[in-house]
């Protein structure tokens, strides 16, 4: 390599990034009205110990608002593995999800 | 709705931008959620959100409910091209550019200017404006792409010669990243193999390991390097989230294996190559590191079922051994292939299934799977709580020869072998 000997010689260097990926935009699950009467499901990607913070969660419900149905789910396998049965089902048969804890 | 720790704030706001969800709504509770009681958690819930200061299931609550309309979906602008040059600057400037932008490893780089990278692809084949490959920080995150040239750049910064540029290239297509953003810690380690070995200069012999040999230190820092310039970035508390961080991050543990001196194949032979190709591996972990002298003849087995139980059960054990130990696990087992050392490791690795089914790690990433049928492991959780089962699976569990015969030290790296490239296709 040569050596630098650039002094206060303005030299070009090369930039080191690489290129990002495109971005397509998502749009949201349209939002409930209200929770009343509704199913939430909460959704346990079960890492570190998530699934007893979910159940504190579901008691929240049941202690403040008692109309709403919750439903405690575990992903199908570890978090890091897509899981659309579990997506489907939630949509089928639920009006919305919580899903944490996440990092 | 999600929900995370609030230590991820950044991660959860640029994970959600790349995949095109700027919009979506979550809310924070405290970090750590792991290991907290019952009261505790519910405590989390009824409290506040510690960025906001809003209480949490009130914010859960808005944001099941709150209309969308207000969100810029479609509106998301992105850079989508990386500039070929940086700002022509005075040498001192460039060096604090590279510094304050991040992209370095906080060591003092060589500045990779159109001279040097241009001797750097003069030793591939490979056009410099060709896809060498794609790399991300982990599996949530959009890989980023990059060219053969961005390579060179990166491996002129790491103060490579260009004779090594093969091996960076190899390395650089892997797909598997130097910088994973992971919480424990990761660090990569290097095998190389085969003739590139010699051509280049590598030590697999005395020191091999350690920061006495060009090729082996600088092949390793520009692993480091493009790792993080091509995926986009590895920022502490952004891009990086290693708690304690890692040492062996800084030329991710590179080094030959000592073919020459090792009673055994050598390792890219053991995965399809044939020994006069060149080929590099990669292992990705690195956390743990237990060591010990020589196999004693009496209590040997029960000295490396010790060294084994203080790994961590999600780890598997990759056996670094001296040449010297190498020929006395022969001399003692009766190893005179790794495939036999592996199988009796395979079969001395146990533990108590109450105590490996309560290991965090074996919790997170195994558990469910044994849950939903996943062989082994589901057979492991039908075991009773003091019956032993294998700590790790066969085909994870390796072994490896590097040193200068010195003496006949060696250790166990806890690391998962993730694959091996090619060198010669990057020539």
């Amino acid at each position: 390599m040569p050596n630098e000997a650039y002094g206060s010689q303005k030299i070009p260097a090369l930039n080191p990034v690489g290129f990002p990926p495109k971005i397509t935009p998502k749009p949201m699950a349209p939002r409930l009205d209200s929770l009343d009467g509704k199913t939430l499901y909460l959704v346990d990607p079960r890492f570190d110990d998530s699934g007893l913070f979910l159940r504190q969660v579901q008691g929240w419900f049941a202690d403040h608002m008692p109309s709403v149905t919750t439903k405690l789910v575990e992903m199908s396998s570890v978090y890091t593995k897509d899981d659309p049965k579990t997506w489907e089902m939630i949509k089928a048969n639920g009006d919305g999800a919580i899903i944490g804890v996440g990092h | 709705m999600a929900l995370h720790t609030h230590v991820f704030k950044n991660v959860v706001t640029s994970v959600t931008q790349m995949h095109g969800m700027p919009q979506a709504r979550y809310a924070f509770v405290p970090q750590p959620v792991m290991g907290k009681t019952a009261e505790q958690l519910r405590a989390y819930v009824d409290g506040k959100d510690p960025l906001s200061g809003r209480p949490v299931m009130q914010e859960v609550i808005e944001g099941l409910t709150r209309p969308a309309e207000g969100d810029r979906v479609g509106e998301i602008e992105f850079q989508r091209s990386t500039p070929r040059l940086a700002d022509a600057d005075t040498e001192d400037n460039l060096h604090r550019l590279f510094l304050e932008n991040n992209w370095t490893d906080k060591l003092p780089i060589v500045l990779p200017t159109e001279e040097r990278v241009a001797e750097m692809l003069a030793h591939t084949s490979h056009k410099p404006e060709e896809v060498a490959g794609h790399l991300r920080s982990n599996q949530f995150r959009q890989p980023w792409k990059f060219t053969v040239e961005k390579v060179a750049v990166n491996a002129v910064m790491a103060g490579a010669r260009p004779e090594y540029f093969p091996v960076i290239l190899a390395l650089a297509s892997s797909g598997v990243s130097a910088r994973g953003s992971t919480t424990s810690s990761m660090a990569a380690m290097v095998v190389v193999n085969g003739p590139i070995r010699q051509e280049i200069g590598m030590n697999a012999g005395t020191g091999a390991m350690a920061p006495y040999n060009h090729a082996n230190a600088t092949i390793g820092r520009a692993y480091g390097l493009l790792s993080q310039n091509l995926q986009g970035g590895s920022l502490p508390g952004d891009s990086y989230m290693g708690s304690q961080g890692n040492n062996y991050a800084y030329n991710s543990m590179t080094f030959a294996e000592n073919e020459e001196a090792s009673p055994w194949e050598p390792f890219h032979v053991q995965h399809g190559f044939k020994a006069t190709d060149s080929a590099v591996s990669i292992f990705t972990g690195c956390r743990s590191t237990a060591f010990t002298l020589g196999v004693r003849e009496k209590y040997w087995r029960e000295h490396v079922r010790n060294m084994l139980r203080g790994m961590d059960a999600h780890s598997a054990p990759t056996f670094v051994l001296d040449p010297i130990a190498a020929r006395q696990f022969i001399d003692r087992g009766r190893f005179d292939t790794k495939e036999k050392l592996i199988q009796w490791v395979y079969e001395n690795a146990l533990m108590p299934a109450g105590e490996y089914w309560d290991y965090q790690l074996i919790q997170n990433y195994v558990y469910p799977r044994a849950t939903f049928g996943e062989e082994p492991y589901a057979s492991k959780l039908r075991a009773a709580p003091d019956e032993l089962i294998p700590m790790f699976k066969r085909d994870e569990i390796h072994a490896v020869v590097v040193g200068g015969e010195t003496n006949g030290y060696w250790r166990i790296i806890g690391c998962n072998y993730q694959k091996t490239v090619s060198v010669d296709a990057w020539r």
